[in-house]
């Protein structure tokens, strides 16, 4: 059975090596700020024993005041898993570092995270859009898109 | 003396036989080699994910069957986990034997397909092709005696099934149980020793173990790089874990791997539908629900070993009859990833096979 790592204790660890880079933790997951995103990621895929290898998916959700990004994350070897989360409160030009560099798997889940609901990744080597064509006015996955 | 060559832009698809739906590929070329590639998606958008937010939780599973429709009743499977996860919904216990069943059988579907598929981009045209549709057909006629459809099957519900298998299901999967071992004998000697499909197919596009973790590849893609993870295993669903079933893996990651890998996988699903037949309890088929499902407030991720890989639903409720939020986590597309590595600097002929040996299907792309 997978477990889930407790975001509590993880996010202590987290909070040791980059103080002041989260927002809350709960069981569940935890929510580290955007401009922490790229040292956590790094963190939580290279530390003995964490060895997040594995992004299952990244998604998004729209909450109106901000976007929320959770990015699952696994260890194969471990075979326990992570939710982490940031919060993005621009709705005009939101922007968010990409994590391709770190797990190649989300290339085409950022892009389409980018043509749905417009969040830039900064860093991503191919970003445009995936489903839609070029001209597409909107971000149709937005709650005020209809 | 020598030639100035320049690249050569050449658009494959979005209806081109090899590339199994509407998908394109745009392959820069220097001569007959790719020197790279690039994935153009988007012609089967739908909009599932947008859809899914207007609709009742139940009126989602409709939905879902058309996503990956190869394997309709796996989609089926792991939407209404995730559901049941949320909501905390227990499942009876003769459903859950049901959903395994069933599921395997879908499994096996999809992967003779894909190897027919495989075969077909090959170059062998529609002779095996045909084989495993003869069997895929059995199941089919297995799935419209329980779900009265033939592609889209819309059985499963949330807390169950929609109803109950019909008398004559279980003599059908009996008989059919007994041919597949003939069956598959005669596909391996066909096809294993075959020295065309050797040729075509051994060490080209190899996908290393690591590149498979780093690209989030899954399914038999990945197992065929040599990593020994299958959802089933290691977080296991419903009620896989009474179940006593291998994890093969293959160990160079090339095309004839890929191939082998889904073989293999075949006779695993055929092991778990045997011990799930003899195990199967009586009883109710669906858990009592009222009409209208109204999760509490929150999150849930359910995901399963769909025949192509991890397919997973992200599900955000706001205690509504809607989700708020449904993210699919499609192996499909992310699948796909690794394409672009695998194929350059292999010919134009090879990028056919290396590309059917991923086995995809728009529907679940897109979207």
């Amino acid at each position: 059975m997978t477990v889930s790592l407790s975001g509590k204790e993880v996010a202590l660890k987290i909070e040791g090596e980059f103080p002041g880079s989260l927002v809350e933790s709960s069981q569940e997951n935890l929510v580290v700020k955007s401009d922490h995103l790229l040292d956590a990621a790094r963190f939580l895929k290279e530390t003995d024993g964490l060895d997040f290898d594995y992004l299952n998916f990244v998604t998004a959700v729209d909450y109106y005041d901000h976007f929320e990004v959770s990015y699952m994350l696994s260890s194969l070897e471990h075979n326990h898993c992570l939710t982490v989360k940031t919060r993005c409160y621009d709705r005009e030009n939101p922007v968010l570092p990409s994590v391709v560099g770190l797990w190649q798997g989300a290339d085409f889940q950022e892009r389409e995270i980018y043509d749905l609901f417009g969040i830039t990744f900064e860093g991503h080597p191919n970003l445009k859009r995936i489903f839609l064509w070029a001209g597409f006015e909107g971000h149709p996955l937005r709650k005020d898109f209809i | 003396m020598a030639v100035r060559t320049e690249p050569f832009v050449l658009n494959m698809g979005p209806v081109h036989p090899s590339t199994h739906g509407v998908f394109r590929m745009r392959v820069t070329l220097d001569g007959e080699v790719v020197v790279d590639i690039e994935p153009i998606f988007g012609y089967l958008h739908r909009g599932i994910e947008k859809l899914a937010e207007q609709r009742t939780y139940t009126g989602i599973i409709p939905l879902t069957d058309r996503l990956d429709y190869i394997s309709s009743m796996s989609n089926n499977f792991a939407y209404c986990l995730a559901v049941e996860k949320l909501a905390g919904i227990k499942v009876p216990e003769r459903a859950e034997y049901i959903r395994v069943i069933i599921a395997e059988l879908q499994r096996v579907a999809a992967l003779l397909i894909a190897v027919g598929a495989f075969l077909n981009d090959c170059g062998a045209f529609f002779t095996p092709f045909l084989y495993m549709f003869r069997e895929r057909e059995r199941i089919v006629d297995l799935f419209e005696m329980v779900s009265g459809q033939r592609l889209t099957y819309n059985y499963m519900r949330v807390g169950g099934v929609s109803q109950d298998l019909p008398d004559e299901f279980m003599p059908a999967l009996r008989k059919f149980m007994n041919m597949m071992p003939r069956f598959m004998a005669e596909y391996d000697r066909l096809l294993v020793q075959n020295e065309i499909l050797i040729a075509r197919a051994k060490g080209v596009g190899i996908l290393t173990g690591e590149q498979a973790i780093n690209c989030s590849a899954s399914g038999p893609v990945l197992r065929a790089s040599g990593v020994k993870w299958d959802i089933r295993k290691a977080d296991p669903y419903s009620i896989y874990d009474r179940f006593d079933f291998a994890i093969p893996t293959q160990t160079t990651g090339d095309c004839y791997d890929r191939y082998r890998q889904r073989v293999e996988e075949t006779r695993q699903s055929l092991h778990i539908i045997r011990q799930a037949m003899e195990q199967i309890p009586s009883g109710p088929v669906r858990a009592e629900l009222p009409q209208l499902i109204r999760p509490p407030a929150g999150e849930a991720y359910a995901h399963i070993e769909a025949p192509k890989g991890e397919l997973g639903f992200y599900l955000v409720s706001d205690n509504s009859i809607a989700p708020y939020r449904c993210h699919i986590r499609p192996p499909s597309l992310i699948n796909l990833t690794a394409l672009r590595d695998m194929v350059r600097g292999w010919k134009i002929a090879d990028l056919i096979i290396i590309f059917g040996s991923i086995d995809i299907t728009v529907g679940e792309i897109d979207r």
